[in-house]
């Protein structure tokens, strides 16, 4: 078992033990705190570049914008407005570590935000509100993950699938009209502040972080890298994969639960407009963050600070009051770039 | 040993997890508890026209009803053809597929309509379609999205975005004279910066500001959707540390537009929205809020583009006008609601 994980850490050297890289060793059966390299307690050198990346652009706004971009009111407004699609990402990271996909993210976005504020749901006041957005959320995960576990489909026909008719039911249940929150109490608590930093960013960080622990410090996690590495072998290990799949997609609906809270405080509505380009965005993140798409490698940290770079982007251009087809051009060089340089150093430990 | 408790775990999880379903799925129901409202602009006929006349079929297509405005197009047209005894309606399903579209207005055509209402997704893709039922002598009524040729439709009636922006521009330089502002900080929300649309209302909000000795400063550019709208402006009011105006281009984004303002605590500006929507109409009566105006471009030309069906089909003119016919085009206009108007305009707010 253990020349498994032997392979994938000569692959990787700098990758610590028990850091986000931990669980890559698929199937690792001893505790997973034993084995320590010499280099274990180095810093990831992928990471420590898109790190790098982040603050070369937020040094780039400083410079631009001194007195508003490192501002606290901007700070938060770019980590609220990054909260949804980050909590989104955190869903999409288990689900390409275990070797899937899911394009229906947005869509799943939209429908717990139209259901969560129908005039019905809003009746009951808002902690119904936040249990059927998570319901819904949780309950359309499940569905994608049963279809491509037990019902054999491929995940990005599955998931396209959810993309078209969870949209298209937002639409019927909302009629095409944006429902606005008429729950005073709802927008008072997460639109609001707890000890001083919005909610939505608090709900940003429990999210990775209860993420970070299920990915790298459960059996969970291990089961998800070692499906993702090797489907078969992790069956023959004894894993049952088909739950396991089923689970995974389920995990990544209930963030889109989780996100329809975020976007609906953020907008004070629910849409079926909502969660636009989502899955892309996501997808995006993920991929910046070094996650293989192949699956079986991956780190939240990386799709953490992927999805902050998209932000930041966004935030830069609107301040200095630049053309949005510009900063769409822009996005797409940095996603290249962000890439080519983790390929370059990853080439170049191999050498 | 272990089975009962698992076995009871597993019940309570199957129990709370089948009754958390059924909560949400009695969730799904949007009818408010008074009943629901309906806000349907109608018509109000006048003079002989209003009598009722010869018996008019109406064929009637136009895109998904899926934002505020689409979806009030679609309703306003049903609800006018629902007020004349003399008209039947024969509506298709809307659809954002262009090739579905055609199809729609060719079965329409084969049914043999008196007069076609034709809101088209995409103007110059459906021109053909609309060329066939004028060959085949049944009048079209182009609505907004205009058809590449005048020979695919009788009459056209639409909207003006350029004068749209025209009318912002010149309500934000009035009120910035007012005030005595020198040197205005004046932003705006547009839509999708690629549709001709957005184009021409940013045109005239332009041209009207320059001739005032004003000009356009932070722009940002939403997707007409609340939450892009949410994004965008909470970015540009981080940019602009003060402003004195602000032009959002779309009350469906002015959701989410209004949300990123409140959200950032503003008020030192006003803002003018776009469209007419009754939110946004509601907000501007009461008054307490930084929004104090609004731009039509009304989902009331639905209604008088069923009018206008009927009477085509009646062979009657327009009752004011000289002319003995329907004219060919008519632009609607572009009126600014304020606090002061905004009571007699509630009848077009639509929902969004």
């Amino acid at each position: 078992m253990s020349d498994v994980g032997e392979k994938s850490s000569v692959d990787k050297p700098g990758a610590a033990p028990g850091g986000p890289l931990a669980g890559e060793e698929p199937v690792r059966t001893g505790p997973t705190t034993g084995v320590r390299t010499p280099s274990g307690l180095r810093l990831d050198l992928r990471l420590t570049i898109l790190t790098g990346v982040l603050v070369a652009l937020c040094v780039t706004g400083y410079v631009l914008q001194p007195d508003s971009f490192l501002s606290e009111s901007n700070v938060s407004t770019m980590l609220r407005l990054a909260a949804a699609i980050g909590v989104v990402s955190v869903g999409m990271t288990f689900v390409i570590i275990s070797g899937g996909i899911d394009l229906s993210v947005g869509s799943m976005v939209a429908l717990s935000s139209v259901w969560m504020t129908t005039l019905a749901t809003q009746s009951y006041g808002p902690w119904v509100m936040v249990l059927c957005a998570l319901v819904v959320g949780l309950g359309a995960g499940l569905i994608n993950g049963v279809l491509i576990a037990y019902g054999r489909l491929v995940p990005f026909i599955a998931t396209l699938a959810m993309y078209a008719s969870a949209r298209g039911l937002a639409e019927r249940l909302s009629d095409g009209r944006t429902q606005v929150v008429e729950q005073q109490g709802y927008l008072d608590f997460f639109r609001g502040d707890l000890f001083g930093i919005p909610t939505l960013i608090w709900m940003l960080a429990v999210v990775y972080v209860v993420g970070w622990v299920l990915l790298n410090r459960t059996t969970f996690g291990r089961r998800t890298f070692a499906i993702g590495g090797n489907e078969e072998a992790a069956r023959l290990a004894g894993i049952n994969v088909k739950r396991h799949t089923a689970m995974v997609y389920g995990i990544a609906g209930l963030c889109c639960g989780i996100a329809a809270l975020m976007v609906v405080a953020r907008t004070t509505s629910g849409s079926s407009t909502n969660g636009m380009y989502y899955e892309l965005d996501a997808i995006a993140a993920v991929v910046i963050g070094g996650t293989l798409l192949s699956g079986g490698r991956g780190t939240l940290i990386g799709t953490l600070i992927g999805g902050l770079i998209f932000t930041v982007v966004n935030s830069i251009f609107t301040q200095n009051n630049l053309e949005s087809d510009i900063q769409n051009i822009a996005k797409g060089v940095i996603i290249v770039v962000a890439v080519l340089l983790q390929y370059g150093t990853a080439r170049n430990r191999k050498t | 040993m272990t089975d009962p408790s698992l076995a009871r775990r597993r019940f309570l999880f199957g129990a709370s997890a089948i009754g958390a379903s059924a909560l949400v799925v009695g969730c799904t129901s949007n009818e408010p508890a008074g009943g629901s409202e309906n806000n349907a602009q109608q018509v109000a006929a006048g003079g002989d026209n209003a009598e009722p006349g010869k018996e008019v079929t109406i064929g009637f297509s136009a895109p998904a009803a899926d934002h505020g405005w689409m979806a009030a197009m679609t309703s306003n047209a049903q609800a006018q053809a629902d007020a004349f005894e003399d008209v039947t309606l024969n509506a298709t399903e809307g659809t954002n597929d262009v090739s579905q579209q055609i199809a729609q207005v060719e079965t329409l055509i084969n049914s043999g309509p008196d007069v076609l209402v034709i809101l088209p997704f995409d103007g110059k893709a459906l021109t053909s379609a609309g060329q066939k039922a004028m060959d085949a002598g049944i009048p079209v009524i182009n609505v907004d999205r205009i058809f590449n040729s005048p020979l695919a439709y009788r009459t056209w009636i639409g909207g003006d975005n350029y004068r749209m922006g025209v009318n912002a521009g010149n309500y934000i330089a009035e009120q910035m004279k007012a005030k005595n502002i020198a040197n205005p900080i004046i932003g705006e929300v547009a839509g999708i910066d690629a549709l001709p649309l957005t184009q021409e209302r940013s045109q005239g909000f332009k041209d009207a500001l320059a001739r005032n000795g004003f000009q356009v400063g932070p722009r940002v550019s939403a997707e007409f959707t609340v939450e892009s709208g949410e994004e965008q402006t909470a970015n540009l009011l981080q940019g602009a540390a003060k402003l004195d105006a602000l032009w959002n281009h779309d009350d469906d984004q002015g959701i989410g537009v209004m949300a990123a303002i409140d959200a950032a605590g503003r008020d030192e500006f006003i803002m003018v929205g776009g469209a007419g929507s009754r939110d946004m109409m509601d907000r501007i009566k009461a008054d307490n809020t930084v929004i104090k105006a609004t731009v039509l471009y009304s989902p009331s030309m639905a209604s008088s583009a069923i009018a206008l069906a009927r009477l085509l089909g009646q062979a009657k003119g327009l009752g004011d006008l000289a002319e003995h016919e329907i004219p060919a085009s008519i632009t609607t206009y572009s009126a600014v609601v304020t606090k002061e108007n905004v009571d007699s305009y509630m009848d077009i707010g639509f929902a969004s």
